[in-house]
This record gives C-alpha cells, sequence and structure tokens, in this order.
C-alpha cells in the first residue's frame, strides 16, 4: 500500500470520531442547566436580550434541526460570535493558535529531549542504582499538578535565579519566542516525560532482549551502535505511539499552563471567556482543541508507518 | 593433530532464578579443528543453545558463565574482557538463527545489515560495503539481488530470510560460524536448500562449523563430528559415522530409534520414555538414569565422568557395552 | 444438568481468580503506599483534633503571618490559618476524589463487560463513543463541562464521570476478550447459565482486578483536575478549603510570601506519591506470575 492510500485510510476511520466530537461540543449547549440563555447573560439581563439570544443560537428550534445549523456553520469555519468582544470566535481562536502551537511542539521537543536520556539510562543499568531513580520518575512526577509545576518554576527560575528568564508573556520573533517561552515548555514537558519514560524504558528492555539485538551484538558491533542503530530505533516507534495517545494530556495541560504564565494563547482565551461567560468562544475553543488532537492521531499513524515499514503492509 | 580452531573445557553455564540456580550447562567439553563441521544434538533444553551463545559471550542477562574455558583461534574468551570477545564476534565467529524473521532488525533494509560488519568492523566505505553485501547476497543464492538489497526482511521468504542471516554471517570471512538450529523454523523443502549451502560454504570456503540442532537427519548431513548433550551434559561423542552407526550411550540409542524418516530397518518405532529432568535439581548419578532400560544399582550413585572409548570418542555410560549388543541385535542404520 | 455446570465451572472460576502471590508486606511500593496515603487520610479524618482553628475564620489583625505557636504555618492573606486549611482542604479534595472515582469506574467496568461480551453493536458503539471522548483533551473537556454544568462539587461528579468511564471501560473490554476464551467460561456456557449469571458471577471477578489497579493510578488523575478547577475557580466553592484555591489565593503573594502557594503543592503531590506507590504495589501483587 501506497503511504498516499494508507493516510486516505486512517483518514476515513477519522470521520466517526470528528462527527462525535460536533455532536459532543453542540451539546455542551444542552448542560447548561434551566433556560441556558438566561444562565448565559446572568440575571441583570433583560428577558428582550435573553429571548433575541435564544432565536439567535436556534435555542427554540428541534434538537436536530440546531445541529443541522451548528454543523452547518462548522464546516465554513464559523465558531459563532463572542458575546463578550462581539466579533468571530474562530478569528479569535486563529489570533492566539500560534502561541499554543509554539507552546505545544516546543513542549514535546523538550519531554523528548528530557525522556530519551534518562529511559536509556535506566534500560542499559536495567535493575541497578540508576535504573531504580529513573522508574520513580514516573511514580513522583505524574502527580505534579501542571499548573504548580509552572508557579514554582516561576518562582525559582523567574524570580530567584539571577531572574533569567520572563515571567510572562510570549516574546518576539524566534528567539524572544524560545526565550520566553522556555519555562512553560518546561512545565508541558514536566507533565508528559514521565508517561514517556515509563513506556520507552519498557519498549528499550523488550527490544534489548529481542533476537535482533544478539544478531548485531554477535556482528561485534560497539555497544554504542547496537544500541543507537537498532534497540533505540525500534524503541521510538511505540514511543511515537505513546505519546501521540498522550497528546490529549499534554494539549489539556497547555491551558490551564498558558493561564500561569499569562501566555496570550487559546487556553488562555478560554480560561478569560469562561470568566467572562462567553459561551460560544469556549464551544469553540473545545472544538478546536479537540480537532487538533484529532489531527495528531492522524500525524502519529504517518509518523508510524514512516518509521516501521511493516504497518503499511499489514 | 593441529591446533583446534574451538576447544571448550568443562563449560557451566548457570542462571539465577528466584527458585535456585539453574545450570543449563553442566561440564560440556568439545572442540573443532580448523574446516570441520561437529554437531550439538539434544532435545530442547538440554543446554545446546544456551552452550553456543556462551561461546561468544552472548547470553541472556540472568545467565552467566559459572567456570571452564572456552578457546576460540588461541584466545581464552572466558578470561578475555568484553572488548576482547567483541573484537572475536563477526570477524572471527560468526552466528546464526534459528529464527531468521526475529534475528533480523525489521526496520532495517536487509542491504544495510548485510553491508553493517563490512562498513563498522572492516571499515569499508559505504560503497565498497554495500558492493560486498550485493556479492554476499550472490554467494549464497539470493537472486535479483540489486532489488532485494533494498527489501525490508519482512518483504522477503523465510528460506530468503535465512539466506541474508547466512551473508551476514559471512560478512567479515569468519573463520567459525555457529548455527543454532538454522533449518528448524524452514519449510522442509526450503531446510533441504539451506543444508545444502551451508555444506558447499563450508567446504569451498573452509569454515567451521558447529551446528546446534534436535534433528538427527540434519547433523548426519551436515557434520562430521557429533556431541550429543542431555540435560546440560555431554553425554556421547564421536565420528558421526560412529556415534549414528554403534552409538554408546542410552540416550543417543534411544534419540535414533525415535527417528521415523530416517532411512533404517526397524520393526518398530520407540520413543523414549519419561522427559527431561527440571535443571535446577538434577537427578544424582547419571541423569539419564530415570528413563534408562539399561538401569543400575551404581548408575544413581556417583556423577558418571566422560569415558574415553579411543580416537575421539566417548561415552557418559558405564554400561556403554549393553548399547553396543543392542544395535548388534537391532541396527538402527540400514545396512550397518 | 445446570447445577453440576455451575459446580464445575466454580471449581475452575477459583483457580483462575487472580488473588494475591505474595505477602503484601514483603512489596515495599505497596507497604510506603499504604503508609503515606493512611497518614493524609488519618490526619484528615481527624482534622478537628489536630487543629487550633476553624479553616474559614478569618482574622484580619494577623494576615501574611509567619508560623507560630498558634499558627504552625502561619496565615494567609485573610488572617486563616494555613495549617488548618490544609488538613481541612485534604478532607474536601480526598473525599470528592474517591467519590468521583466510583461512578466512572461502575459505568466503565459494565459497558466494557457488555461490549466485550456481547461485540456487535454495542461494542461497535461503545468504541465509538470511547474514540470520541479520547479525543477531547482531558483538561478542555473536564473544565468546557464544568463550565457549562456550573462551578461545584455536582459538576465536577458529572465532568469527571462522563470523561473518566472510558479507560475502565477499555480495559474490562480487553480482559473478557481474552477471559471470553478460557475453559470457566466455557464450561459455564455450555452448562446453560444465563448470560448475566456468567457475567457477573464469573467474569466480573477475574477482570475487574485490572479495573481496581487503575483505579487507584486514576485517583491521582482526579485529584489533580479537581485541584486544577479549584485553581482556576471552578471546583469547590469557597468558603470550603480545597488546596487548588489555596494555590491560587497564594499566588497574587509569590514574590513574598512563596510559602502559601508551595505547601498546598506539596501536599497534593505527597497524597499523589502515595496513592501511585499504592497502584504500584498492588499492580505487583496481583500480577499473575
Amino acid at each position: 500500500m501506497s503511504l498516499g492510500a494508507y493516510v486516505g485510510r486512517r483518514l476515513l476511520h477519522l470521520v466517526p470520531i470528528a462527527l462525535g466530537v460536533t455532536i459532543l461540543c453542540f451539546f455542551l449547549i444542552h448542560l447548561v442547566p434551566g433556560d441556558p440563555a438566561r444562565t448565559i447573560l446572568g440575571n441583570q439581563a433583560t428577558d428582550q436580550r435573553v429571548a433575541l439570544l435564544r432565536h439567535q443560537w436556534g435555542l427554540d428550534r428541534p434538537l436536530p434541526v440546531q445541529y443541522g445549523k451548528f454543523m452547518g456553520r462548522v464546516v465554513h469555519g464559523d465558531l459563532g460570535t463572542s458575546l463578550f468582544y462581539g466579533v468571530s470566535a474562530g478569528r479569535l481562536v486563529l489570533q492566539r493558535l500560534p502561541v499554543t502551537l509554539w507552546l505545544i511542539g516546543f513542549g514535546a521537543l523538550l519531554s523528548v529531549l528530557i525522556a530519551v536520556p534518562l529511559a536509556v539510562i535506566a534500560a542499559t543499568h536495567r535493575d541497578r542504582l540508576p535504573d531504580h531513580v529513573v522508574r520513580a520518575v514516573p511514580l513522583v512526577g505524574l502527580g505534579f499538578p501542571p499548573f504548580w509545576v509552572g508557579i514554582v518554576l516561576l518562582l525559582v527560575f523567574g524570580l530567584h535565579l539571577g531572574r533569567g528568564f520572563p515571567v510572562g508573556g510570549y516574546g518576539n520573533g524566534f528567539t524572544g519566542h524560545l526565550h520566553s517561552m522556555f519555562l512553560p515548555a518546561l512545565t508541558v514537558a514536566f507533565g508528559i516525560s514521565p508517561i514517556l519514560v515509563r513506556s520507552l524504558r519498557a519498549s528499550l528492555l523488550e527490544v534489548l532482549e529481542s533476537d535482533y539485538v544478539v544478531t548485531a551484538r554477535s556482528k561485534g558491533l560497539p555497544e554504542r551502535r547496537v544500541l543507537g542503530r537498532h534497540a533505540l530505533r525500534n524503541a521510538v516507534i511505540s514511543t511515537v505511539s505513546v505519546l501521540g495517545v498522550n497528546i490529549g494530556y499534554l494539549v489539556g495541560g497547555t491551558l490551564v499552563i498558558e493561564q500561569v504564565y499569562a501566555l496570550p494563547g487559546v487556553g488562555q482565551l478560554m480560561i478569560n471567556s469562561i470568566n467572562q461567560r462567553d459561551f460560544p468562544i469556549v464551544q469553540g475553543v473545545t472544538l478546536v482543541f479537540s480537532v487538533m488532537v484529532v489531527l495528531v492521531y492522524l500525524l502519529t499513524d504517518v509518523a508510524h508507518a514512516l518509521l516501521d515499514p511493516r504497518v503499511r503492509f499489514e | 593433530m593441529s591446533r583446534p580452531l574451538l576447544r571448550v573445557e568443562g563449560l557451566r553455564v548457570e542462571f539465577n532464578l528466584a527458585r535456585g540456580v539453574l545450570r543449563a550447562v553442566d561440564g560440556a567439553s568439545f572442540d573443532v579443528q580448523p574446516g570441520e563441521a561437529l554437531g550439538i544434538v539434544g532435545e530442547s533444553g538440554s543446554g545446546k543453545t544456551m552452550a553456543l551463545r556462551a561461546l561468544v559471550g552472548l547470553l541472556p542477562r540472568t545467565a552467566r558463565i559459572a567456570s571452564g574455558t572456552v578457546e576460540i583461534d588461541g584466545v581464552d574468551v572466558t578470561a578475555a574482557g568484553e572488548d576482547e570477545r567483541r573484537e572475536l564476534r563477526g570477524r572471527t565467529v560468526a552466528m546464526i538463527f534459528q529464527e531468521p524473521k526475529t534475528a533480523l532488525n525489521p526496520v532495517m533494509r536487509v542491504g544495510e545489515q548485510i553491508a553493517e560488519t563490512p562498513l563498522v568492523r572492516l571499515g569499508l566505505s559505504r560503497r565498497a560495503a554495500r558492493t560486498r553485501a550485493l556479492d554476499l547476497m550472490r554467494l549464497v543464492g539470493i537472486p535479483d539481488p540489486t532489488r532485494r538489497v533494498e527489501a525490508y526482511p519482512h518483504e522477503l521468504s523465510g528460506g530468503m530470510r535465512q539466506r541474508v542471516m547466512i551473508a551476514i554471517a559471512l560478512s567479515a570471512d569468519p573463520k567459525l560460524i555457529l548455527c543454532d538450529e538454522p533449518t528448524t523454523a524452514l519449510d522442509v523443502t526450503i531446510q533441504d536448500q539451506i543444508l545444502k549451502l551451508l555444506g558447499a560454504l563450508q567446504r569451498d570456503l573452509g569454515v567451521s562449523l558447529v551446528f546446534v540442532s534436535h534433528d538427527l537427519a540434519v547433523i548426519a548431513q551436515t557434520c562430521t563430528k557429533v556431541a550429543v548433550m542431555y540435560a546440560g551434559q555431554v553425554v556421547e561423542t564421536g565420528t558421526v559415522d560412529a556415534v549414528f552407526r554403534e552409538p554408546r550411550h542410552p540416550y543417543t540409542l534411544g534419540l535414533l530409534r525415535s527417528v521415523p524418516d530416517f532411512d533404517m530397518v526397524r520393526e518398530h518405532l520407540s520413543s523414549i520414555p519419561g522427559s527431561p529432568p527440571d535443571l535446577a535439581s538434577p537427578p544424582a548419578g547419571c541423569r539419564f538414569h530415570p528413563r534408562c532400560p539399561f538401569v543400575q544399582d551404581d548408575c544413581r550413585g556417583a556423577p558418571i565422568p566422560l569415558i574415553e572409548l579411543g580416537g575421539v570418542r566417548a561415552t557418559r555410560c558405564l554400561y556403554h557395552e549393553r548399547c553396543a549388543e543392542d544395535v548388534r541385535r537391532e541396527p538402527v542404520i540400514a545396512g550397518a | 444438568m445446570a447445577v453440576a455446570a455451575e459446580v464445575v465451572a466454580e471449581a475452575q472460576l477459583v483457580e483462575h481468580r487472580r488473588g494475591f502471590r505474595r505477602r503484601w508486606y514483603r512489596t515495599p511500593s505497596f507497604v510506603a503506599g499504604v503508609s503515606i496515603l493512611g497518614m493524609i487520610v488519618l490526619a484528615a479524618a481527624a482534622a478537628p483534633l489536630i487543629t487550633q482553628h476553624n479553616p474559614t475564620d478569618q482574622d484580619l489583625l494577623h494576615t501574611l503571618a509567619g508560623p507560630s505557636s498558634s499558627h504552625w504555618l502561619g496565615t494567609d492573606d485573610l488572617g486563616r490559618d494555613v495549617w488548618s486549611r490544609l488538613v481541612y482542604g485534604a478532607r474536601t479534595d480526598l473525599r470528592v476524589a474517591f467519590l468521583a472515582v466510583l461512578f466512572p469506574f461502575a459505568i466503565g467496568t459494565l459497558l466494557g463487560l457488555l461490549s466485550g461480551y456481547y461485540g456487535r453493536w454495542i461494542d461497535v458503539l461503545t468504541n465509538w463513543l470511547v474514540n470520541v471522548v479520547v479525543a477531547f483533551p482531558f483538561y478542555v473537556l473536564i473544565i468546557a463541562l464544568v463550565f457549562a454544568l456550573g462551578p461545584g462539587t455536582r459538576s465536577i461528579y458529572i465532568a469527571i464521570t462522563l470523561v473518566g468511564w472510558v479507560s475502565y471501560a477499555r480495559i474490562i473490554r480487553g480482559e473478557v476478550l481474552v477471559a471470553k476464551r478460557r475453559d470457566y467460561v466455557l464450561a459455564a456456557k455450555a452448562g446453560g447459565l444465563s448470560d448475566a449469571r456468567i457475567l457477573f458471577r464469573h467474569l466480573l471477578p477475574n477482570v475487574v482486578t485490572q479495573a481496581i489497579v487503575f483505579a487507584m493510578s486514576d485517583i491521582v488523575l482526579d485529584i489533580l483536575a479537581i485541584v486544577t478547577l479549584g485553581y482556576l475557580g471552578l471546583g469547590v466553592q469557597p468558603p470550603t478549603p480545597d488546596w487548588g484555591r489555596m494555590i491560587a489565593d497564594g499566588q497574587t503573594f509569590l514574590t513574598t510570601h512563596w510559602e502559601l502557594s508551595t505547601i498546598p503543592g506539596v501536599a497534593i503531590v505527597i497524597t499523589a506519591l502515595g496513592l501511585s506507590l499504592l497502584a504500584d504495589g498492588l499492580a505487583d501483587l496481583l500480577r499473575p506470575e
């Protein structure tokens, strides 16, 4: 099967999931207790305004019609109009997306840079001290609330240790972003690395016991080459899948972390909109985030197919 | 006799398990002369594979060589450091494994895998290593090598994969190739092709072989000398001709009598009663005694040493004469 | 006939049921986890006995005070006793987390059992639902749900249930797929036992251990979600003390009183560690050899 056909088939698998995602996002409004329009606008709003909003959002129509209208808007990229800013919610999200994508990408990169060496050290020192230490990482690390890690890093690196890093903002230009996003990205990495370390260590141990690693050793290759060319290359395949599966956790973490570091990203937009009871934005951001995750799943499948030649032949 | 290429003396391999020490190999001794092919035969679990792996320091993580000496091409492997052992691997000693499907790296092109030893160990250029890979693929009879060099292992058949393994083993001109049941995972017709190929390579290149198998027919076809292993011990050695014609150990006799497709005259097939012992607590005395038809009281006492029978023949049976008598009554091989 | 089959199946069941293979006290992570968690639960339960102040009482004359014999960990910006708030916060957050894990556990286990055992449309439907929920980032969906439902503990339970059941369904479904081909299930089927009896008497006890082990680490995730919601002002509502809210309140005074935000965080980390150790030890104990 060619890579194109493979991607096509994976895309087809994602269609029902994407459909379900829109249904769930649509139903968010109907989870609002009582009269959604009244609850969202608050008690001070006039009955007239409430009725207008109810009509605007089509809440007075039957559910299937409402969903049809919602879908019609969504496929055209229309996420509704912000109640607070009065402009297109989609535009607001799009404006802030680069910051969030930066944070996710930088965070994922840092997490790999942290996880790979740790897992290699653990796997090559199995059941000895370095391994025990590394095995404690996920045990301890998973219990750190991402926002609190952000606050502590801010406290240590931003306020005390020479104030080396900005305590908020996005910075200008590539190096500016790199500099001011370092602490937020490190916080993101802190959340996801434990999971990566655990799975990469496990798959490395499995690979190191495999027959083809014995073959590589029987060639008399230096241990470094056995590890780098034969073991790691195979272990990374399953780790890419683990990173893909956990991308949701990573993406969700950015939401709170943006809040801690005052980064003008999509997550901060969502939190601000929650405080302003700006429903269309919250709904839109939720949809955008989940579409992002679905796309990452697709990307993971493609990466998997590129890394593992066996996949496309199944 | 010239200096042997491989000399193994009193080799012991132990596994440390939760329930105690398991002696997978317990005092194995054999040697291989340059250009010779030695067969090691035994049931699964008899320690033959572990003995083979121990020779080049490729034991599993939980196993270790407890005692004994292994000398390859004049180098004492057991006394040597890991660097010296690594130096031997690939260039002096190469290995071929039972399951080519798992023994080849699934995400590396086969050409890359064949060219790796020449590239890293012989210091060839990328180009020269690739040319060498193509030459080797031709040598082991892989058709259309310029196309197959780009293939991944899963794109090849089992027989082709094993040919790739053989090409890898040959890639740095080793003096000795250790074969661990190289045909067990293959179809019968392919088995024969691979055995013929190994035989031809041994003849033409003058490389020595150690051939581990549970299949007596395979050993008979490829080897000149044989060591029979049972429960971690070598119980009988000799030339293939002598051992198969006139076994001097009841275990060998039992093995020969239980082979159905050996060309022989025989009234009935018999199998050895019972099963091999637990290696964590082997029986005292002769390890075969619970299953032996000729067992006597003194078989149950002290461990039985290898008894020299002249030449390269030896047996670990006190009553080996009885085997000889039994074979005289009912030969195991046609025309004997 | 059916009775005989039942007896046979029951006998085989005993063999297959996974029990503790090792003594629990020989598993260090289990012992450590139980000790840490036990101490925290004990402190939370005995909160009125080990604190001198009401956690919500304000003392505006003694705000942001350092540790003293009266206020062991000092006071916050409203003069409330930090130690009291910490201990009562443990009460709130642990109770909510333990309760929150029950609903997804029950619903996920049931759906996993049904989809694994019957397959067909119920399996297709469950899988689709699982995939849809998994497509949402955990925190995003929880926050969106709690926002829609309105802040407070009731919303937390609903949100965690809607999001959390998928993991249990996945685990149980996988276990059932393996277990239903085992002899004891086949024997029970051949004996003509009802599906309900096979499901709940024979399958459930065998597959549920994996879900229990997961529940331990799931509580960690739930605690993090609860304090995150608290931090964002969407969780447990004031004046009830909550660790997340304490961290948020303290953040304003980070430059001068860094301990206000750090102390509750350390409490969260230690609680989570206890639970992780417990989960780890439990997995060790229940692992078939």
